[in-house]
């Protein structure tokens, strides 16, 4: 039976096929369908708000794909991946604005490529067998590797490969840990062998679960980025055209923490208990790490990818804390995230399509000139900082509590991130915004333009909505994640519990 | 006994495939002495490739009828069906991507032609056979079809070096193989997989002197799907003989040679599998990683992929050292992913390559992307697969075969395995980097559109790629039920 799900999935691989029928001459008919498409997807997968249940999938469809072994299109949506997927759809018409301009080669190419880079993100938020789930997840790099290798920056060459290759080594280890749960269960399909692992039929031996908890773990780890796998983001992100940034900070590193959500805490549960301690320690590295490395940055684009880093060690602290205010407080995180650091990539992207520029040097004093897009990046800089009735503020909040719950030092120390990000963060406004603007920096420095405005002021509104108002979204989180929490309880280990029989 | 010297109806029904090729083969030969002008001899290549699908036709339909043949030395079951299958299918992309080219080099001979047509009954021969003198008589009919064809453009050094580097190293090769046929005979008193599988089984013969016997066929059969330490030749080879060539020698020959190297090793070596397991292990590895990290230095794309094909050969030996059922049906889907997408990849090589293969460095495939935007993409496909991306070809090949490796407890072989395909990831993408990143030089200027022939090829090879990449399960299933148990 096909649902609403389904359409949201496949509407971008049908509008991907569209856009590859529009002819190469016709630049402005691809962004236009682009939009259209991906505008339409948008609209479309907000109905899927309202269908989702508390106590488990809604728009549950399983049905056949390959008969043997048995892998099958299982897909379904919860409360923890529908924020995820409307993030998704929600920030491609973004990016398709944001590129408008900005994009003037290979117009239709590009376009083609960011739609069905939505096709496979989605695939990787809604699956809910291993198998499909590692297709979709390995789909959504071949776009994004053009996106970075053809339409980047100087050093795109470089960036696009490592990016490939980082990922694509994470992954295959991950492929083998699923087919041994496959060989081990006899089935790819997460919800039974959740079923099978919390019934006691299906049972790893400590050794084992932690080989294939670290099998998924480096891959998500990797996609994160946590430290010291992070090195591939800031080439990435810097070598990358706007929107590429945008879809790679907002919903790609999201993958990982997904993952981490999803598969690992109720896969491997006690493993994941175990590696608690050293994975914190980790993510608190990152945190501090990646905000010090962000303080030094010249470059706009690096400093916001170094800022990531250190946000996205947030998210990892508050799975890892094992409690439902650190988990709701990740999962909200990812979302804020996505949605404050999507904004600021798209205003570094306004300030290069205007200056040509993204060292933080070559600004000043730019708050003269364009007034509305200086008060537009100081609010999406608050927001990133952690103010309150901002967004970041809730999601880092939740998590400080949660993992204080579990781990008081590596709370201490990650509070030292929140500082440290007010540093770097309004230094860098400062130093762009403020001063006396140079001569040759007023001439090309005209304001916000109606189509800027169209593509940042559903991100403004977003920031305020959620920073109030977090009855719409948490809700739906909380429960599922009550749900994970409860399968990623410890159970004994597999032999022991072959000795008790 | 008269049964014997006069074989039944059926049984020619069940070598239909080969007479018709052989058939072909010699009319063609023929009709090349009595035409006199070009435009006569313009019919080869549609006449083989009727010759072909008549012969496909006769091996789909002689997979209804299993059975053996000729005294039991060739044998039709499943696994003979879905090979020979595999290689007529070969054979009629490899000519449709080998008429455009002869034309390009001026050399539309019938020869080549028969030759295809020759070394492909010879793979034919090969799959079937049942019994050790058989696959020799397949084998060298095969082979020696390839190494003329290796040389077919004689004028050319590189045929030349190409050729006679393949005839030797080949030669010598057989050589071994020969010499374990005959040890084998001598140990168990018969050349038959069957019977010597029994003699292994019941009586004890020397396990020392077998696991020799089985090392000496290894080698022989180790060359000829070009594994580690037997790959040497292969670069130089395919470097040098003829692009279209070159694509059917990496597909065509190593298919059916995989396939004797299974039947022989699972059926009459299944007894002493323990012995040479490890063997096969080591050589599957160090096939992998000689392939693919010699592979990231090559600036030529022919020997790019003459060693990537030598790392293919690794992933489909992880499945040989499993020589399961499941480790049988894996490889054989893995080989006909393989043909799919390599024959496609060297098609388009074929059209880039222009006249006398001038432009064959990976560099002159700078911008090709925005020059041919179909080729190109074509080419991502194959290489997406070749790195083993989900929805192609190679993806589940590679998947079918290390699950298989898990099944079999081969952890640490599957682990470096898929290592080895993250590292093989690099190569490819060097050329997908070199067509999409950067602008087109002054040699796309003289690129002309593809002609008809080769388009067929490069994109029946994609529309492969992909619905094997999309939709495996119906190979996998007729695999499964043909592999050998």
């Amino acid at each position: 039976m096909t649902t609403l799900l389904d359409a949201v999935l496949f509407l971008p691989l049908i509008g991907f096929f569209v856009l590859l029928l529009i002819p190469k001459s016709n630049p402005s008919l691809s962004r236009m369908a682009a939009l259209v498409i991906s505008l339409l997807i948008f609209v479309i997968s907000l109905g899927l708000v309202s269908g989702v249940v508390p106590e488990g999938y809604a728009f549950v469809h399983d049905s056949e794909w390959i008969s043997s072994p048995p892998i099958r299109y299982h897909v379904g949506l919860d409360g923890l991946s529908l924020w995820l997927v409307i993030l998704t759809t929600l920030l491609t018409p973004i990016s398709v604005l944001a590129s408008w301009k900005h994009i003037d080669h290979r117009v239709k190419e590009f376009f083609a490529f960011l739609i069905l880079l939505e096709f496979g993100l989605i695939g990787v938020f809604i699956s809910l067998d291993l198998f499909l789930f590692y297709v979709f997840w390995e789909i959504v790099l071949v776009p994004m590797y053009f996106l970075i290798g053809i339409w980047g920056h100087d050093r795109r060459i470089y960036a696009a490969v490592k990016f490939f290759i980082y990922t694509f080594t994470g992954s295959v280890l991950m492929l083998a840990a699923i087919i041994f749960l496959y060989n081990r269960a006899g089935t790819f399909d997460y919800t039974q062998i959740v079923a099978q692992l919390q019934s006691g039929r299906l049972a790893l031996s400590s050794q084992v679960e932690m080989i294939l908890f670290l099998a998924f773990f480096i891959a998500f780890a990797i996609k994160v980025p946590l430290f010291p796998l992070h090195t591939w983001l800031p080439d990435a992100h810097v070598e990358a055209p706007t929107a590429g940034s945008i879809m790679l900070a907002s919903v790609m590193l999201k993958m990982g923490t997904y993952g981490l959500v999803r598969f690992c805490l109720p896969l491997f549960p006690n493993a994941a208990h175990k590696s608690a301690p050293w994975v914190i320690a980790l993510a608190v590295i990152g945190i501090v790490y990646g905000a010090l490395v962000a303080l030094v940055q010249p470059n706009m684009k690096k400093l916001v990818a170094y800022s990531s880093v250190s946000h996205l060690g947030f998210v990892v602290l508050g799975i890892f804390s094992f409690t439902q205010q650190g988990l709701d407080g990740a999962v909200y995180q990812m979302l804020n995230h996505g949605i404050s650091t999507g904004a600021l990539f798209l205003l570094v992207g306004y300030l290069y399509e205007r200056r040509h520029s993204l060292e933080i040097a070559a600004y000043g004093g730019v708050a003269t000139p364009a007034p509305n897009l200086a008060i537009v990046f100081l609010i999406a800089t608050l927001a990133s900082v952690g103010l309150p009735m901002l967004n970041n503020f809730v999601g880092e909040y939740l998590v400080l509590q949660g993992a204080s719950y579990s781990n008081f030092s590596a709370t201490v120390f990650a509070a030292i991130g929140v500082i440290l990000s007010a540093c770097y963060m309004l230094w860098l406004y400062q130093r762009t915004f403020y001063g006396k603007p140079s001569e040759s920096l007023s001439h090309h420095m005209p304001d916000l333009s109606g189509r800027e405005w169209a593509a940042i002021l559903p991100l403004l509104l977003l920031m305020l909505w959620m920073g109030t108002y977090t009855q719409t979204f948490l809700p739906s989180i909380s429960a599922q994640n009550a749900r994970i929490l409860d399968m990623s309880k410890q159970r004994p280990a597999g032999s022991e519990v072959a000795n008790a029989r | 006994m008269p049964a014997n010297l006069f074989p039944t109806g059926v049984e020619y029904f069940r070598i239909l495939p080969e007479m018709i090729l052989t058939i072909a083969g010699v009319l063609v030969m023929f009709l090349e002495a009595i035409f006199t002008n070009d435009d006569q001899r313009k019919i080869f290549g549609p006449l083989s490739i009727v010759a072909l699908l008549a012969a496909l036709v006769a091996s789909i339909s002689a997979a209804g009828d299993p059975g053996a043949a000729f005294s039991n030395m060739l044998i039709i079951d499943g696994f003979a069906s879905f090979f020979r299958v595999l290689v007529i299918g070969i054979g009629v992309i490899a000519i449709l991507s080998s008429t455009e080219y002869l034309r390009r080099e001026n050399s539309p001979g019938g020869e080549y032609y028969a030759l295809i047509l020759f070394s492909i009954v010879g793979q034919c021969v090969m799959v079937t056979a049942n019994e050790l003198i058989m696959i020799f008589i397949g084998l060298e009919i095969s082979s020696i079809a390839s190494y003329v064809l290796a040389g077919y453009l004689r004028d050319d050094p590189r045929n030349n070096e190409s050729a006679l580097k393949y005839f030797l190293l080949g030669s010598f090769a057989t050589a071994f193989l020969l010499y374990g046929v005959a040890w084998i005979y001598g140990l168990t008193g018969s050349t038959n997989l069957d019977h010597i599988r029994s003699a292994l089984q019941t009586s004890t013969p020397p396990l020392a002197l077998a696991g020799a016997a089985a090392a000496l066929m290894f080698v022989g059969f180790g060359f000829k799907i070009s594994a580690a330490p037997f790959q040497i030749w292969a670069p130089d080879v395919y470097q040098g003989a003829p692009a279209p060539v070159s694509g059917f020698l990496s597909v065509g020959p190593k298919a059916a040679a995989f396939a004797i190297l299974l039947r022989v090793f699972m059926t009459a070596f299944g007894p002493i599998a323990a012995r040479w397991e490890p063997i096969v292990w080591v050589c599957a590895l160090a096939t992998m990683i000689v392939g693919n990290f010699a592979a990231l230095q090559q600036s030529n794309i022919k020997r790019m992929l003459a060693y990537s094909s030598i790392a293919h050969a690794g992933y489909v030996l992880v499945a040989v050292t499993a020589h399961s059922s499941i480790g049988s049906a894996a490889a054989m889907f893995y080989l006909a992913a393989y043909a799919f997408t390599n024959l496609g990849a060297f098609a388009v090589v074929t059209y880039l390559s222009r006249r006398g293969e001038r432009y064959v460095a990976i560099e002159d495939f700078a911008g090709l992307s925005q020059r041919q935007p179909a080729m190109a993409a074509m080419l991502t496909i194959f290489l997406l697969s070749l790195v083993g991306v989900p929805l192609t070809a190679g993806f589940f090949g590679k998947f079918y075969i290390f699950k298989a490796a898990l099944d079999a407890n081969l952890f640490w072989l599957t682990v470096l395995g898929l290592l080895n395909s993250a590292v093989a990831a690099y190569y490819y993408l060097r050329i997908l980097v070199v067509m999409y990143f950067k602008d087109p030089g002054d040699s796309l200027d003289t690129l002309e559109a593809p002609g008809i022939g080769l388009k067929i090829a490069v994109y029946a090879s994609a529309l492969g790629t992909l619905v094997l990449g999309i939709f495996p399960g119906w190979v996998l299933d007729i695999a499964t039920r043909a592999a050998l148990k």
